[in-house]
């Protein structure tokens, strides 16, 4: 005797097809909603700051810059500012934020932890130390006059050269034999970040006062360097992380598993992770690089998705890139209208949204297990 | 034919041997129970076979071709595996995760032919009802249940690659309920019945011994007897090794051993020397 009603496999099958077909619609939605959010606030930055321009004058200059408007708009004032002071710092942001924000999802999904963060693991504190040396041993390291005049153009080199470096270390530390121990690795992480936070605090202890000032601001985080020159350095280190997405998400999600079963179900663990660990460290290094460094946003940005669309990386990645992308522009123009005609470091913002965010995240630790 | 030979498989770490000298073959359309106590290399001697480690001597054979050789993705299409482990990091729903088990060796099947693929296991295992819940707010059993239809997708994927499959399921029904026990058990026979190799660690003797074509016996690393159940299985036997006295008869029609185990002896420190005679069958 039966006692359960059961459904012809058919019946089940359509069932199934139907609760796909909503998951499916769902991450459309999404997907739209962000890119729609994500290009209103590009807009809004590009007329936001201390010279305010409508929003409709903004998109006049584009159009015009596209060649479908009068050129000689493109001749004023308002166009110098939009196309050669906002747009690359609305473009660097736009890059750092997806950087970062995918950086965070990469790492969580690597280490199987919704805590997880370039942050936490110490690549963006080596990076910080690396740009650190250059700001305050520059001169005295690199003797040529060439470095002496210039230690913000070694800069971005030694963050991105540092951020590599601590991963590399990481990962060596962490490996045994051909296989990465993630809780190794998470307590290397925590111990290297101590370490090069130390050696940052002594730069700071033994810099001058000009050196010190740089230090403090560069640390808070910044995008008012921006340039298109800077934009051109950065985006070919952080656009091909973008494009590596799709070849790690379906290894990401199979690790969710564990690793073994991850290597049973035929992913190449080891290849996966040492590419993801490779595109973390070039994606962090070229943001602390670029823009200082910006905490918070890789554990805010995934989370978020994960909360609204579920932990499919499919979709995961390349939402936490624009979401990310979002963020960072929305904190920017926070940045520079609080303090007109200053600007706040944009550190500051990011921090103060995601500080309070993670807290919750962590009062509500006994829904943890479903983040 | 046998799908995967094991040789002389031996694997130490740090100076203790946990499988030593093992044997086996799995062949075509049998089903294969591995049993013993506690600690007998059980897990130890399923990861060998399933190539998760790399044993110290010895080696596993899949039709002629050394487990090393295989990449892991051909590796992957011709073995499906179930591990003790049910954690899962994130919230995934059930439906997603039996996905999982397509992952590595469907990306060439289309869309529909997943669906299809999915909705399968998912009855297979008897979980379709819970495929919109998510993982971790099942019970343990119905985990187990989802990592079953996991490992089914896995299988039915990798056969348009590879015919000649093998099933590993390592305690797969230790939190299951009767009915689900005998039916997971039945569905991993079914696959055997399809010309797949299935192997199955176990406690439960009596089921072992009902659904056995081939029964495991290990102890200490070791394999100290293998063959038909009612062939191999003794009163001898199951007191060295499992350290308890057993009612031992045999049901009719068929004469099928059935084991009542009545009291416990003083358990075995580790490194104890049983003497036991190898026995095979």
């Amino acid at each position: 005797m039966t006692l359960a009603v059961k459904q012809t496999p058919n019946a089940s099958a359509a069932a199934l097809a139907v609760l796909a077909e909503g998951r499916r619609r769902k991450g459309v939605l999404a997907v739209a909603a962000l890119v729609g959010l994500c290009l209103l606030l590009m807009l809004l930055s590009l007329g936001a700051g201390a010279f305010a321009i409508a929003p409709g004058r903004v998109a006049d200059i584009l159009m015009a810059k596209l060649g479908f408007g009068p050129a000689d708009l493109l001749d004023s004032r308002e166009a110098l500012v939009v196309l050669n002071i906002r747009m690359p710092r609305l473009l660097l942001g736009a890059l750092v934020g997806a950087g970062l924000a995918i950086s965070g999802a990469l790492m969580q999904g690597l280490f199987r932890n919704p805590l997880a963060d370039p942050g936490l693991v110490g690549v963006s504190a080596g990076a910080g130390l690396a740009a650190a040396t250059t700001i305050v041993l520059g001169d005295r390291l690199f003797l040529s006059t060439f470095a002496m005049k210039l230690p913000f153009a070694l800069l971005p080199f030694g963050a991105f050269f540092g951020g590599l470096v601590s991963t590399l270390a990481l990962y060596l530390i962490a490996t045994r034999q051909g296989r990465t121990s993630v809780a190794t690795m998470l307590l290397a992480g925590v111990a290297l970040g101590a370490l090069a936070g130390s050696l940052t605090g002594l730069l700071a202890f033994i810099s001058d006062d000009r050196q010190l000032r740089d230090l403090t601001f560069w640390s808070l985080g910044s995008l008012g360097g921006a340039s298109w020159t800077k934009l051109s350095a950065v985006a070919p280190i952080v656009l091909p992380l973008l494009f590596a997405v799709p070849l790690l998400a379906r290894g990401l999600n199979a690790l969710m598993l564990g690793e073994a079963e991850a290597y049973h179900l035929g992913i190449p663990v080891q290849r996966i992770k040492a590419l993801a660990i490779l595109l973390v460290a070039l994606a962090v290094g070229a943001s602390v690089a670029s823009a200082g460094v910006i905490g918070f946003v890789g554990i805010v940005v995934p989370h978020l998705i994960r909360l609204s669309i579920g932990p499919d990386h499919r979709l995961l990645l390349p939402l936490s890139a624009i979401g990310g992308a979002a963020l960072l522009v929305g904190a920017d123009i926070i940045a520079r209208l609080v303090v007109v005609p200053a600007e706040l470091p944009i550190g500051i913002v990011t921090a103060f949204i995601g500080a309070p965010f993670f807290l919750w995240l962590l009062l509500r630790r006994g829904r943890i297990a479903e983040l | 034919m046998a799908i995967l030979e094991s040789i002389g498989l031996s694997f130490s770490v740090r100076g203790s041997t946990l499988v030593r000298d093992a044997s086996l073959a799995l062949e075509e359309g049998a089903m294969t129970i591995v049993v013993g106590p506690n600690g007998a290399g059980k897990s130890t001697l399923l990861k060998l076979l399933t190539g998760e480690l790399a044993p110290s001597q010895g080696a596993v054979r899949m039709d002629g071709a050394t487990l090393p050789q295989i990449p892991a993705w051909e590796l992957a299409c011709r073995r499906a595996v179930m591990v003790q482990n049910q954690r899962l990091a994130f919230p995934f729903s059930v439906y997603e995760v039996a996905r999982l088990g397509l992952e590595g060796v469907g990306r060439a099947q289309s869309r529909a032919r997943k669906g299809e693929i999915i909705a399968q296991a998912l009855e297979t295992a008897g979980v379709v009802g819970l495929a919109g819940r998510q993982y971790q707010t099942l019970s343990g059993g119905e985990q187990q249940r989802v990592q079953f239809a996991r490992a089914l997708c896995q299988l039915e994927a990798g056969r348009s690659v590879a015919q000649r499959q093998i099933l590993f399921l390592d305690e797969p029904i230790a939190s299951l309920d009767l009915c689900h026990q005998l039916s997971l058990l039945d569905a991993a026979r079914s696959i055997a019945a399809q010309g797949a190799a299935v192997l199955v660690v176990l406690h439960d003797l009596n089921l072992a011994v009902t659904y056995a074509d081939r029964l495991v016996v290990m102890h200490e690393g070791a394999i100290v007897a293998q063959g038909e159940p009612s062939a191999i299985l003794d009163d001898n036997l199951l007191r060295g090794v499992f350290r308890v006295s057993l009612s031992f008869s045999r049901l009719p029609p068929a004469g099928q051993p059935f084991l009542l185990p009545q009291q416990h002896l003083t358990p075995v420190q580790p490194g104890g020397v049983v003497p036991l005679r190898a026995v095979s069958g």
